[in-house]
């Protein structure tokens, strides 16, 4: 064990720690909006709205997140006509190739979490909403958004750990995220146990950081208070 | 330090190999099976390429039987020093840096390596000399590499990781530029011809072998380079017999294999085998 390598690697990883954070957060976000609009789509009765949106989750979560980051990388680029529009202007930077593919991604999870989560709402809830006389419009707002939101915590939790992890397949499209300046310094020590013992460490350290995050939001809106 | 490096070394090696020991073992040797025509796949799966014949080759003059093994470029070197296989014949060009971790046979042939654009690129009209040679670089050298720094400024360089394309791109030689580097060669192809790279840097035959397969209108421009970070041709990766102890059984197995790829190497070449195959592979004769 190279301890003097594992020293030396950290100023040049933790830099690179941001640049995964960076794409997580700008990904988290997209995701939790696309989430939320697929989540209202899917508890819509029109047939065609309601299986357009079961179609994007059931494409995204039934395909590896590295085969959806290739396609929009190096598939789309393939498309000749494509370079000629506007849109190649963001097809061509791998960071935001990455950011469509990772919120594309975790987009079709949150779907999926929130839907769960209007569902298991129960009816007298809303019920006792509408005696009240208040609109339906304010019912879903106010009463059925926050209830889903903080139904949807622990699973949510889970989704940003995974996404967390999942922002690593960012280095195969030559972006240098942890995992990506982690692999730099093992093409030139070849030494990539102490590398990514260190790289594995500061994962550990975020997950262990988004999970208290959770936990103490999911205590401060438990229904219990 | 270092006796307890090679204590734990030999802890491990022997736990994880017990049972392949076996002096009469086959040799297994590794390749990347993606840097055409050096080494790549046909359509099968199947391994071919200059250096997958020239290791079938290399083993009948050994006299033992051989497994040639695929790895991936960016765990080339720590796989090997794990024992999971004995030898590398990937292309790996003979460098001072590698030579701290490993050994190398001497060199098999010549890896001349090119800068490549695709057609219409203002890069295509730079005037340098035909190939330059970085070990002692003389004027014409300087100035060459004076013109290639102008020339990549502000242009996206791509290539691939780990490989001496890279160092030398990082060495300062053609001053500070924005470097791209991708896993595999494939991969910088395919960022080349759709515009994400300006120019890419690799062995010259692999663009000339993308350019022919593809139909893209891929062009080399500029010298081509040796010597300096290019290393010292491309020879058979080894382990260091050093890394288990010189006296230890495993430590002259290694040894012994070094002398056994070395000798190999000279008849091969005196019966011409490895002209032969450079020819097939490169279209010319490529073998030192």
């Amino acid at each position: 064990m190279d301890l003097e390598l594992i020293l030396n690697s950290l100023p040049k990883l933790l830099p690179a720690a941001l640049v995964t954070l960076k794409l997580l957060i700008s990904s988290l976000i997209i995701g939790l909006i696309i989430g939320l609009g697929f989540a209202i789509l899917r508890l819509n009765k029109n047939i065609f709205i309601n299986k357009f949106a079961y179609g994007y989750s059931y494409l995204f979560r039934g395909t590896p997140l590295l085969v959806q980051i290739f396609i929009i990388y190096y598939g789309l680029a393939q498309i000749e006509y494509l370079r000629s529009t506007f849109l190649w202007a963001i097809i061509k930077e791998p960071y935001w190739c990455a950011i469509i593919a990772f919120s594309l991604n975790t987009g079709a999870y949150t779907s999926e979490i929130l839907r769960s989560a209007f569902q298991t709402i129960k009816v007298g809830v809303i019920e006792a909403g509408k005696s009240l006389g208040i609109s339906n419009k304010i019912i879903f707002y106010k009463i059925q958004i926050p209830i889903a939101i903080r139904q949807s915590l622990p699973a949510y939790g889970n989704e940003i750990i995974l996404m967390l992890k999942g922002t690593s397949l960012a280095s195969t499209v030559t972006l240098m995220d942890l995992t990506g300046v982690a692999k730099y310094i093992i093409s030139t020590t070849f030494k990539p146990i102490e590398v990514f013992i260190v790289a594995g460490s500061i994962y550990l350290f975020m997950t262990f950081c988004i999970h208290n995050l959770i936990k103490f939001l999911e205590k401060k809106y438990s229904f219990s208070n | 330090m270092n006796k307890l490096k090679r204590t734990i070394f030999s802890v491990l090696a022997s736990l994880l190999i017990i049972g392949s020991v076996n002096a009469n073992d086959k040799i297994k040797i590794a390749t990347e099976g993606a840097y055409p025509p050096w080494n790549s796949k046909n359509e099968a799966g199947k391994l071919i390429g200059f250096e997958v014949e020239l290791a079938w080759s290399l083993c009948r003059y050994i006299g033992r039987q051989c497994e040639i093994v695929e790895q991936d470029w960016d765990g080339m070197i720590p796989a090997l020093q794990l024992r999971k296989y004995d030898a590398i014949m990937a292309g790996m060009s003979i460098t001072d840096e590698r030579k701290k971790v490993i050994t190398f046979s001497q060199g098999y042939a010549d890896e001349v390596a090119s800068l490549a654009v695709m057609k219409g690129s203002d890069l295509e009209g730079m005037e340098t000399p035909a190939g330059i040679n970085l070990t002692k670089p003389d004027s014409a050298a300087k100035k060459a590499l004076k013109t290639i720094e102008a020339g990549l400024a502000g242009k996206t360089v791509c290539t691939q990781t780990g490989t001496i394309h890279q160092n030398f791109l990082e060495s300062g030689d053609v001053g500070k530029i924005n470097l791209r580097t991708y896993k595999t060669q494939d991969e910088v192809n395919l960022d080349l011809e759709a515009g994400r790279c300006d120019v890419a840097l690799a062995a010259a035959v692999a663009f000339v072998d993308y350019a022919e397969k593809s139909g893209k209108p891929v062009v080399l421009v500029g010298p081509t380079f040796s010597g300096g970070a290019f290393g010292n041709g491309v020879g058979v990766g080894l382990r260091q017999a050093a890394q288990m102890g010189e006296n230890t059984t495993l430590g002259k197995r290694d040894a012994e294999l070094l002398r056994a790829f070395n000798k190999a190497i000279d008849q091969a070449r005196k019966d011409g085998v490895i002209s032969r195959l450079a020819i097939k592979w490169f279209g010319f004769d490529a073998s030192m």
